[in-house]
Parts: C-alpha cells; structure tokens; sequence
C-alpha cells in the first residue's frame, strides 16, 4: 500500500482519543434529543420498562416488609412449659435460670400460681368464685422465648422435644405450625419473585431490543448514506447503544417513582393497622444501594437488548 | 487516481455488468462516463466507492489496491472520496449546515474546525445563507448543491458523481457541472457519470463509454500516467 487510506484528510484533526471521547458525549447527548423529539412513543417504551422493573422491585419490596413483620412475630412465637403441681418457687427459679443458660433459647420468664391466679381473676372476672377456692389450682409456669433460627425451623420442635422430657415439666406448648407455613410461604413468594424479576428482565431486554430494531428500521436511509459517507459501523451502532442506554436509566428511574408512589400511598393505612396491633412497624422503601442496583440491572438489560438489535440489524443494512 | 485493471463484476445470479474493463484516470483528471442504462455505469462506481467488489481484475485507488481492503477497512476508504447521488441523499431530519458537517463529524475533527470547513463548503456552493434551512424548503437544484458541499467539504482527492443532473433543468445541470469543474482546478479527480450527452460535448473533458459491460470508448488512453 503506497499511502494511508486517511490521507485526505490531515489539517486540526483531534487526536483520536480525544475524538473519540468527544464523540461519545455528544451522541450520549444528543441520543436523548432523539428520544425528546419523539415523545409520546419515548414514553410509552419508557412506561413499559418502568412497570416490567417496578412490578418485580414491588413484590421483592412487599416479601421485604413480610420477613420484617415475620420477625417481629419470631419473638412472640413462645413457648410455655405448665410445670408439675408440686413444683416449689425454689425449684421454679433454678429451673428457669438453667434453661437460660441454652443456646437455643433466648429468654426465660416465670409466672407464679400467684400471678397466674391474678391475671385470670383480672381478665375473667371470676374474681368470687376462685377466691372461694381454699387452694390455688393453677402451675408455675416458664414462659421460654426460644431463639429462631429463619433457616433451621426444626431446632424449635427439637427444644420442644428437650423441654416435654424435663422431670418438673407437665406441658410443653408451642405453635410451630404457624411458622413452619409462614416460612416456607415466604420461600414459595421468594422463588416467585426471582422467576417473575428473570421474566421481567427478559421483557425489558426484547422490549428495547424491539424498539431500537424499529429505530434502526427508520433510520435505514441515513444509516445507508453515513456508511457511504466513510461512517465505520461503531460509529453508526452508537446512536442506538446509547439510545437503549437512556431506555434503561429513565425506564428505571420512573420504575423507583412508581414504587415510592405506591409505597406513599399504603403507608398511611399500614402505620394505621401497625397501631392496632400496638406494633411499632415500619414500611420499608428502597435503600439508596437497591436503587442503584436497578438502575444498574436496567441500565444493563436495555444496553444488552440495543446491543442484540443493533448488531443482528447493521449487518444486515449495506449500500447497494 | 482510479485503475481499473482487466476488471469483471458478475452479479450473483449470472449477470455480467462488467467484463474485462480497463482504464486509468491520472490524479486531477476529470472525466465523464457515459452508457445507455444497464449498461454498467453504476456498477462501475460501485466498485470505487467499495459498495461492490470486483467478481475478476484488480482495482487501484490511489495505488491502494482495492482487494486487499478488508470490509472494516472500507470506512476509512470512502473517507477519501466525495460521492454525489442522483437523487443528493440528504438527510430530511436535520438542517443543511449538519447534512454537510456529517463527514467531518465522521472523521472526527473539532468543533471549531467542523464550523469553518462547513461554511466554507457551503460558500463555494453558494449556500451559505442557508445554513440553518431544513433540505425540505430547498428546490431541486439548491438540495443538489448541499449534497455537493457534503461530498468536498473534507477535501477528498476524488469526487464520483452518479447522474448528478438527472432531475435538473439544462441551465441547472450546467452550473452543476461548471461547479465540478471548480474544484478540478484545485486539483480533484472528478469522474462523473451521465448520460447528458449534449452538456458533456459542451464541457468537453474525456469521456469513457460503456456498452454492455465492456469499454466502447476511452478517451483517458493517452492522458499521462500520474497516480
């Protein structure tokens, strides 16, 4: 080759990085001028994105807010051991103070006869008749709060079976029913929500892959005379890389709106409800890092479905 | 400039557009190719622009030989070129100082730089008063002018122009060509195929003819042997 195929071209050129960098700004730029210029179907690829994404989030963020109150339910979730008649307070307390001891259990508490018998003439009102009773019928009793393990539910029902075998203890009583489908209900929701969010993310790849496909198809003309024009195809993929990138960060931006929206909109009824229940609950929203991380995921997907378009597209859309 | 040496293009499917043609337009030269339609014209400047490649034969573009181009290269190949359309492919969605910045922006130059040869190609065009116009408010023969500012305004050394008057007036189509002629003084190849034959008699530069594939004449033969 005698002479570089550039060499018509030599005066105040910029050096290539520098070129290349100011090349990247200005179609990062001037790709959302493009969207802005079209802005009712902009929007409604956008919209699409955003619900794809906000649905997921949505439902990652309610399962959230569940173990949230779950946990709080973990620490009512206890067990009560109705100890032998003839159990003395003596023998009560070094019980309850051995089983603190156990790594399985996070509390003890004791309720004399004498409590017991106090609250249930409160509560009941049979103050008359139990008073008239020359001998409190009621058991010692040690209320155990165990401690809950969220991966390993059956260590609750192997304390039980330790507690049912102890000399002094008549009753042992716990409800791990209850836990055992709450736990396993939120891992059915928990797969759900990955099966849903891997969905959704294939929506948002094809619906920005589709898009940029029908860009690329109006664009045929000008991408036809820009490579006639000496345009190399990076030069001409760029303009719709970007395009599917702003897809993703507006897409996920609005999607975030959407779910703080929803958030604001529950979370008056739900502090209403946490008051009844005399919790002191609070909803979750999304942390700054989770936020980011959907942007990020969206920013991903859309760049990745562009990329799938772009490149099966440009291929294709040659001078003849 | 431009070697076309023992060329045949063969389109799939069998039809020959050009067989065994050769000729050599020497740097600075302007010349005209004529031919009925189908007679081989376009395919011919296809294969300079590399939007065809060559089925036989070996093409040279100043002294680059054209097949040992591979097809990521082909960019910065047509970067040396200005290439005019019958039909001026200007951009309908941005106005005529950005039609023309396009090749400059391709290439990579400064802003400031982008501005200055934009203004100064739409000025030889005799354009500049319409720099911020949309190529759809033009007539026929102004948005043939812009498609020329686009096709010099990097300052290729060779310009091709397929059927530049085509849908131009006798008195337009002159102050095209008289336009060409300009910048060959400076120093461009122009090799402009048409099929004007009255308008080409008038100009008179060299005239290559196609007819069926093959040359029918070739006025370039004695003209010197500069690449």
């Amino acid at each position: 080759m005698a002479k570089s195929p550039e060499r018509g071209v030599k005066v105040q050129r910029n050096s290539p990085m520098r070129a290349y960098f100011t090349h990247h700004i200005r179609v990062f730029i001037s790709s959302l001028g493009e969207l802005t210029r079209r802005p009712i179907a902009s929007m409604m690829t956008v919209t699409v994105i955003a619900i794809a994404l906000a649905l997921p989030s949505g439902l990652y963020l309610l399962l959230h807010n569940i173990d949230q109150i779950s946990a709080d339910w973990d620490s009512s979730a206890q067990m009560s051991l109705f100890l032998k008649g003839n159990t003395s307070s003596n023998k009560v307390e070094r019980l309850a103070n051995r089983l603190n001891l156990r790594n399985d259990i996070e509390s003890t508490k004791i309720i004399t006869p004498e409590q017991a018998l106090e609250d249930f003439v409160r509560i009941s009102g049979f103050g008359d008749v139990l008073n008239s009773l020359d001998k409190n019928p009621l058991p010692a009793v040690i209320v155990i709060q165990p401690v809950i393990d969220s991966e390993n539910p059956l260590l609750v029902s192997q304390l039980l079976n330790d507690m049912k075998k102890l000399p002094e203890v008549d009753i042992a009583q716990l409800d791990l029913e209850w836990v055992k489908r709450l736990y396993t209900m939120i891992d059915i929701a928990n797969r759900a929500v990955w099966v849903i969010s891997l969905l959704l993310g294939i929506a948002v790849l094809l619906t920005v892959g589709n898009t940029i496909r029908l860009d690329i198809q109006n664009r045929k003309e000008e991408i036809i005379v820009t490579k006639l024009i000496g345009a190399t195809n990076a030069f001409i993929r760029r303009p719709f890389l970007y395009t599917g990138l702003w897809y993703g960060l507006v897409g996920s931006i609005l999607a975030l709106t959407l779910i703080n929206i929803g958030l604001a909109m529950i979370e008056t009824p739900v502090q209403k409800l946490a008051t009844l229940y005399n919790s002191n609950f609070q909803l979750i929203g999304f942390s700054l890092d989770n936020s980011l991380v959907l942007i990020l995921i969206s920013c991903v997907l859309s760049l990745g479905g562009s990329w799938l378009a772009v490149g099966r597209q440009l291929s294709k859309i040659e001078p003849s | 400039m431009i070697r076309f040496d023992n060329v045949s293009k063969q389109y799939p499917g069998g039809f020959e557009a050009l067989l065994g043609v050769n000729y050599h337009l020497p740097r600075g030269q302007m010349a005209y190719l004529t031919g009925h339609s189908g007679a081989g014209k376009s395919t011919l400047l296809k294969l300079i622009a590399m939007i065809e490649r060559p089925s036989r034969g070996q093409i040279f573009l100043d002294g680059v030989n054209l097949n040992n181009i591979s097809k990521n290269k082909i960019p910065y190949i047509r970067r040396n070129i200005g290439i005019i359309f019958q039909n001026h492919q200007l951009l309908f969605d941005r106005n005529v100082y950005h039609n023309v910045a396009l090749p400059l922006i391709i290439a990579g130059y400064r802003h400031q730089e982008v501005s200055k040869r934009v203004r100064a190609a739409l000025d030889q065009v005799d354009l500049l008063s319409k720099e911020n116009a949309m190529p759809v408010t033009l007539s026929g023969g102004e948005q043939q002018r812009v498609g020329i500012a686009r096709a010099i305004v990097h300052k290729p050394s060779l310009l091709l122009a397929d059927e530049p008057t085509g849908n131009l007036d006798p008195e337009l189509s002159k102050e095209i060509m008289q336009l060409f002629e300009r910048f060959n003084q400076v120093g461009v190849s122009v090799l402009i195929a048409s099929h004007d034959l009255n308008l080409i008699d008038e100009m008179g530069y060299p005239v290559i003819s196609l007819e069926d594939g093959q040359l029918s004449r070739n006025d370039l033969l004695n003209k010197g042997d500069r690449d």
